[in-house]
Order: C-alpha cells, then structure tokens, then sequence
C-alpha cells in the first residue's frame, strides 16, 4: 500500500450509510417511494438534495410501480439513477424488475429486506427479494454497514460497466442493519469520483441517434433476446472481480463472490445470507477453539449464484446446513437451500444437506440460537444424517 | 450494433449473438414492409379535378399521399392500404377509388 | 389568451416531414394512426415518445420493424407518464450537470393506458409538475386485446365485456370526464382535440410543447374495426362527434376554460350513433331510454361547458 489514504471512520446506521454512499456516488436521479425500514435512506437523500449537498433530480414517486418505472427511463435517457424499497414495494416493482433488466437498464437499489404480507410484518426476512431472484438483477448482499456503504457503491461500478449494464440490488437486513449503528470507514469524495466517473450510457437516448426501446418481439425472435439477457448476467462475475479490485484499492478491502471462514478442512459448512453470518462466524470461532471443524460460509454475490465457488467450497463438507431467511412454499426447500442443492448435484457432490428455516418476520436469530444450531449440526454428523429435511427453527410446534 | 438488416432478419438468417442487444433497434424500419399490398381497392387522383388543397395529404394516416412540385399530390402506392379516407375528404371529388 | 392557431395558419405551412413512418401495422383508416401522424407534425426540437402498451405500440414496433423516426420507449402498459417523468427530470438534471441536452418529452398512450390502468401514474406525474407533454388517443375502449370496454367507453356503447345483450344492452356507466380529473391537478394546460381538425390538434401539441410544464391533450381517434364502420368514415365520423357536441373541442389554460368550436347548431346525436355499428342497438324501441341519457348527457356535459366558460373556471 502506497501513500495514505483519505479515510474517515464514523458511525452511521446502515439506511445512513446507503444514503450517504448514494450522495458520494454523484447520482443523478433519485426515484423512490417510502417504506418501513427504508424510509431513513430516502428522507437523508432529500435531505441532501434540499440543502444543495447532492446535485440530483429527487422525485417522491406515487408508488413504487411508478418509483421504478421513473429510474428506468431516467437510466435510459443516460442519468446514474438510485432507488430503494422493501417487502410490499419491490413486491409492486416487480413487473418493471424484469424489464429493467431485460432493458438493460443500471439501475442502483438498495433493498432493505423485510417480510412479505400477510400477516403485515415490518420486520427482517428475505422474503422479498427472494421473490425478485428470477428478474434478471444482480443480487449483492451485506453482512454489516461497512459492506452496505462499500456494496452500494461498488454496484454503480457493476451496474454501469459497458460489459454488463444491468440493475444490481444491494440488500441490507431490515431494521437489523438498516437501523443498527455500526462504525465504518467512508472514502473520500474524489477517490469515489475516481472510482465511478460518470460514463455516458452506451445506449442513451438522443434524438441524433434514434433507437427504440421495448419492441414487440413474435415468438420468431423473443427467445434470442432471452438468451442474451442469459448470456449477458453471467458477466457479473467477471465485473464484479473486476470492481472489487479496483474498490479495494481505494479501500484496503477486497470483496469476493463468497466469504469463506474457517472452510479449508471443515467438516460442518452453515451458509447463509446477510447479517446472521457474523453471528455464525462468532460461534464458530468459538467451536473452533474446541477444535470442532465447522465453518461457515457467506455469499456476497446471490444473482448469478457463485456456483463454481460454492462447489469448490463444499466439495468436501461432511454436512451442509443451508440457512434460509425465507421459503418458497411448495417447493423442495428455500430458495438458498435450492440453489446449494442444485449446485451440489450438478458438481456430483453427495453430502448431508438440510435448510434451515429461520428469522421469518424478524425473529431474532442470536448467539444462542447459532451455538443450539452447530450442536444439533455435530450431532447429525455423528448420527450420519439429518431427522429432517427442512428444520423450521425456533417455531412454537 | 444498434443496426439491422430487416430482410435477413425476416428470412431467419440471425442468431442472439447478431440481433442488437435488449432488441433496441436504430429508427426507423419499418419502410422495409410495404402495406401497399394490404389493398383490395386504390385511390385514383384525376388531377384536372384538384384543387390542390391538401386535404388528402393530412388525412392519410399512412403518409401515403405526397406533395409533389405544383402544390399538388400524388399517391404512394407502396405503403397506401387503400383505405378510401382520401376519396371521402375530397372536396371536388377528384379521388376514386377503384378495384385493385 | 391566445388562439392555439398561432404555429400553423394553414395545411400548407405544416411541416412535410414525418417523425412517425409508414409501413406500420395500424388498420386501415385507423383514427390513432393519424393522431401520432398530426401530433410528430408539431415537433421543435430533439424529441422523444414514451408510448404505453396498445395499439399504436404494437403495430408500431413490431421487431424488427419500427415506424417512428425519433427515439421511442416502450416499458409497460400503466406507467407511461412514470416513465416520461424519469426521463424528462433525467434530461433537466443532465442538462444542468453538463452531461446532456433538453428534449421534448411526449407520453403517448391510449384511453385504456390513461383512463384506467394509467391513471395513477399521470395523477402522480401532473402533481409533480414535471415538463411533458401527455397525448390520450381515445378509441373509447381496449381496442387491441379486442374492443373491451375502458371508463372511456359511453354509456350505451357495445364491447366485448359490455355487449348489447338480451338483458344489458350495452355499457351502463358513464365515460370519465379526463380532461376534468386532469384540470383538477391545476397544471398550466390541457386541451381536447379531434382528428377532423388537424390544425387545431397540431397547433395544440405544439402549444402545449412550448410550455414549461406538464400537459395534456385528449384526441378523439375513431376506431374502423371496433366502431364497427367502413375505413373511409374515420374523419367523418370523428368530425360528427365534435358537430353534435359529443365531443366538444375545449383548452383549459391555467384553470380557466374555453370552448374552441362552438357549436351553435349541433346535428342530432343520432347521427354520429347510427353511422356506428357499436350503438345500432340502441335504435331498438326497448332501448330508446338509453340513448335518452347519452343524448341528456351530452346536452347536459355542453351546458355545463358553456356555465363554466362564463364563470372563468374548470377546476
């Protein structure tokens, strides 16, 4: 590491922290529409805009459908656009996710995760952008405020490469980050200027080269279109290395795809998604002491699912315990759950796996909560198979 | 990137790997499809008749009447779908339309 | 306030150039396709369209064929004006950054993207006073998933979910009055227009793009196939509608209304409805009370004008 780096260490919650990014990262338009837990993100950026600290256009949209709808035309007519929602709101977004993408549109979201209705809950699960897995979006997300802040802006970066052009959603567990105080490190304002510089959108609109966006496409050619967006979205990966090493740069801080800990000669693998992988982690720096070979796996990238990284990783895991903030009904599991099982079978790795079911609605998943998991984990091993399939974990039966 | 050839898109001849990325076409394409063939009558101008007065040319929803030098029009038959507005807003009657 | 015939006096000095391009998929004699043909005549610098899902977009940009010669969005069906304001604000904040150039923005969508499904996404769009021009082609129904009925159809009209049955003869509801719901948002400028007075529509659209705000214009398109009348009858039935005070011809400027064309003699309703397959039904004698109310609707909707016109007031 070269000269020292302009870097300040505060604390923000992480809604601040989203915000706070947004207004570094320069953006243009902001479209948004607001929601428990997120709404702290969308009053700051108003905020901001009001007092002449972020130069941008801040429109309070009538709805989320219309929040949306608002920043694909604005990305379209070449503006760096950001919104955010949760639960109910991306729910409404959703027909205009899959046109985002399929559009290609990079639009910059941060996805405050909460519970879906019914019943109404404002509290922390996965629900909702789980129901967005399929849309084409790439799917980042944080353990911490430090990589809600560093995420956001590394998703301008992903969303606007000229390889990629795709919407990218940054999620952030509701109210567990998005309203936790956590100190982190922000960047300076030029290294962040120097990092995502404004690149005009390849396909602008202007009027001196006139396309149209959005035909109608017959069954003749719909299919080939598809099969871009198919083509197109496994560059993330590729993009996302990229923008990480130039993040870290600026930063000191790498991200991969999956943050591996304790896995090279581990016999028990949790994976997991958002904060509860540093409550693993803590527990599982603890059986560590006791020489117990657990490890614990989190995914920084979801969509496209880092497939390769999760083979290599399990490849030799006895057990598997997938950790699920979410479930879709009907199905053989969890969305997470069935992608690791997918991924499993398709690399002809055979090896105890059971989903775990938990924090639906906020209920808290604590230290406790992980220490009772790794138990029943290293029991199961010893036994040589789980009693279930799907544990629904700390559900009044 | 942005450029098509309608024809051979038309004959099958592309893959996903040709067609411009999210199908966002350069403007505009569709002189490529005559709807003249879409006719079962045409417009017939006598013009010894015309008044010269333009009706027939902001009335074609197909922007098949032309102004030519004279101040006069002329039918476009390539794209004229023989739709008879022409011949119904003419004042001095100088349209009719005839069997194709 | 000024006479909307202020940029183009006569046929003659409308522009020969044409934004929208032939080869499009619309019917013959289609009321909308003429629309979008009048209203690209009124274009003064780099422009683009926002179009909702419909006819015009479908037979409009059927891959790999698109007949607009200015850049044209499609998204969805009820978020045109969401879209049209992203990109509008984009331009404007673009511009200011340096980083872009103004152009004119054009929603364009038709009765059932705007009356209906649509309608929250202009309510929000006017509110928020953002600089677009908002055109509704209105065929009175959802002419291209097949003539079903919108809250733009008449009371009485025939539709396929409101067809001129045995016990329903017809739709029972009154149309929305639009160019009311929009006025009531205050915004500068909103205006009605029919394709049978071409000038007036152009000199409208371009009015209406002059001015730094949100607009609106609601055009009049007759619909050959869903009308149920020969293609040649589009302008001439479209003319009927504003002759017998169907569709009367108005701009609301900044609140205040004033009717364009008066019609001192209008001609008997019966005229604009029985060159039109859609209402023969109500020339039954078991249904002559129905066109009893659209006939009072009517006389009623131009009294109304002509009060509010004298008052000074729309909204």
């Amino acid at each position: 590491m070269s000269e020292l780096k302009q870097v300040r260490k505060i604390a923000l919650t992480g809604d601040e922290a989203v915000a706070y990014a947004a207004k570094q990262a320069d953006v243009d338009v902001i479209a948004a529409y607001p929601i428990t837990p997120q709404t702290i993100i969308v009053e700051r950026l108003s905020k901001y805009v009001a007092d002449g600290e972020l130069n941008a256009a801040f429109i309070q949209a009538e709805s989320e459908h219309s929040a949306i709808s608002i920043c694909l035309g604005a990305a379209l007519a070449g503006a760096r656009t950001f919104t955010s929602t949760a639960s109910q709101g991306l729910a409404l977004m959703h027909e205009v996710l899959h046109i985002a993408s399929s559009m290609r549109a990079p639009i910059v979201m941060a996805i405050a995760n909460r519970a879906l209705n019914s019943p109404l809950n404002i509290h922390c699960d996965h629900s909702d952008v789980m129901n967005a897995r399929d849309t084409g979006w790439v799917h980042l997300f944080a353990n911490n405020v430090q990589q809600a802040y560093d995420l956001t802006l590394m998703a301008f970066k992903i969303a606007e490469d000229p390889e990629l052009l795709l919407p990218v959603s940054v999620n952030l567990d509701g109210f567990i980050l998005t309203h936790s105080v956590e100190p982190l490190e922000v960047l300076s304002d030029e290294d962040i200027q120097r990092y995502i510089p404004h690149i005009p959108y390849p396909y602008r609109i202007d009027f001196d080269r006139p396309l149209a966006y959005g035909v109608m496409a017959l069954p003749d050619t719909y299919m080939e279109f598809r099969r871009q967006l198919y083509e197109v979205i496994a560059k993330a990966y590729e993009v996302f290395r990229d923008a990480s090493e130039s993040f870290s740069n600026i930063s000191g801080r790498l991200y991969n795809l999956i943050t591996p800990y304790f896995v090279e000669d581990a016999e028990i693998i949790v994976v997991a998604l958002g904060s509860t992988v540093e409550t693993l982690r803590y527990i599982a720096r603890k059986f560590r002491e006791r020489n117990v070979k657990i490890g614990v796996v989190g995914l920084t990238m979801y969509r496209p699912f880092p497939e390769k990284e999760i083979a290599n990783t399990l490849a030799n895991a006895k057990c598997v315990a997938v950790m699920d903030r979410a479930y879709s009904y009907g199905g053989v599991g969890g969305p997470l759950y069935t992608d690791i099982l997918s991924t499993l079978y398709k690399n002809g790795i055979r090896t105890m796996v059971a989903d775990f079911v938990y924090g639906l609605g906020g209920r808290d998943f604590k230290l406790m909560d992980a220490e009772e998991l790794f138990n029943k984990l290293v029991k199961s091993v010893e036994v040589g198979r789980f009693g279930q399939d799907i544990y629904w974990w700390g559900v009044r039966e | 990137m942005t450029e098509i050839d309608v024809n051979k898109i038309i004959k099958g001849e592309f893959s996903w790997k040709t067609l411009p990325p999210a199908a966002m076409v350069k403007v505009p394409t569709s002189l490529e499809y005559k709807t003249g063939v879409w006719r079962i009558e045409k417009p017939i101008i006598d013009q010894s008749k015309c008044t010269k007065c333009l009706l027939c040319w902001i009335y074609c929803p197909d922007m098949a009447v032309k102004r030519i030098d004279g101040g006069s029009v002329e039918i476009d038959y390539e794209f004229c779908k023989g739709c008879g507005i022409c011949a119904e807003v003419c004042p001095p009657k100088a349209i009719k339309m005839v069997e194709e | 306030m000024e006479s909307a015939q202020k940029y183009f006096r006569t046929i003659r000095d409308v522009p020969t150039e044409d934004y929208f391009a032939p080869g499009h998929r619309l019917c013959a004699g289609c009321g909308p396709s003429l629309a979008m043909k009048l209203s690209m005549k009124a274009i003064r610098m780099p422009t683009l369209v926002v179009n909702a899902t419909g006819c015009v977009e479908v037979s409009t940009s059927l891959f790999p064929y698109v007949s607009w010669r200015l850049p044209w969005i499609h998204v969805a069906f009820e978020n045109t004006a969401a879209v049209a304001s992203g990109i509008s604000e984009a331009f404007k904040i673009l511009e200011k950054k340096g980083r872009g150039k103004m152009h004119d923005v054009i929603a364009i969508a038709g009765d059932g993207g705007t009356f209906d499904i649509g309608l929250q996404a202009l309510s929000g769009a006017l509110e928020r006073n953002h600089k677009m021009l908002y055109i509704c082609y209105d065929n009175e129904a959802y002419m291209n998933t097949g003539i079903q009925r919108s809250g733009a159809t008449p009371v009485g009209a025939a539709t396929t979910t409101s067809p001129a049955g045995k016990v329903v003869p017809g739709k029972q509801e009154r149309k929305k009055d639009l160019i009311g719901i929009v006025a009531a948002h205050r915004i500068p400028y909103a205006a009605t227009a029919s394709i049978s007075h071409p000038l007036d529509f152009i000199n409208k659209v371009r009015k209406a793009l002059e001015i730094d705000g949100p607009t609106f214009i609601h055009v009049l398109t007759p619909c050959t196939l869903g009308w149920r009348y020969p293609s040649s009858q589009t302008i001439k039935i479209a003319r009927l509608a504003v002759e017998t005070r169907y569709f009367p011809i108005i701009e609301v400027e900044n609140g205040r209304v004033r009717i364009n064309i008066k019609v001192t003699r209008p001609k008997p309703l019966e005229e604009f409805l029985e060159a039109q397959g859609r209402f023969r039904h109500l020339f039954e004698p078991e249904n002559k009370h129905i066109l009893e109310i659209l006939k009072h609707q009517v006389e009623e909707n131009w009294n109304r004008l002509l009060k509010l016109e004298e008052i000074g007031l729309y909204a």
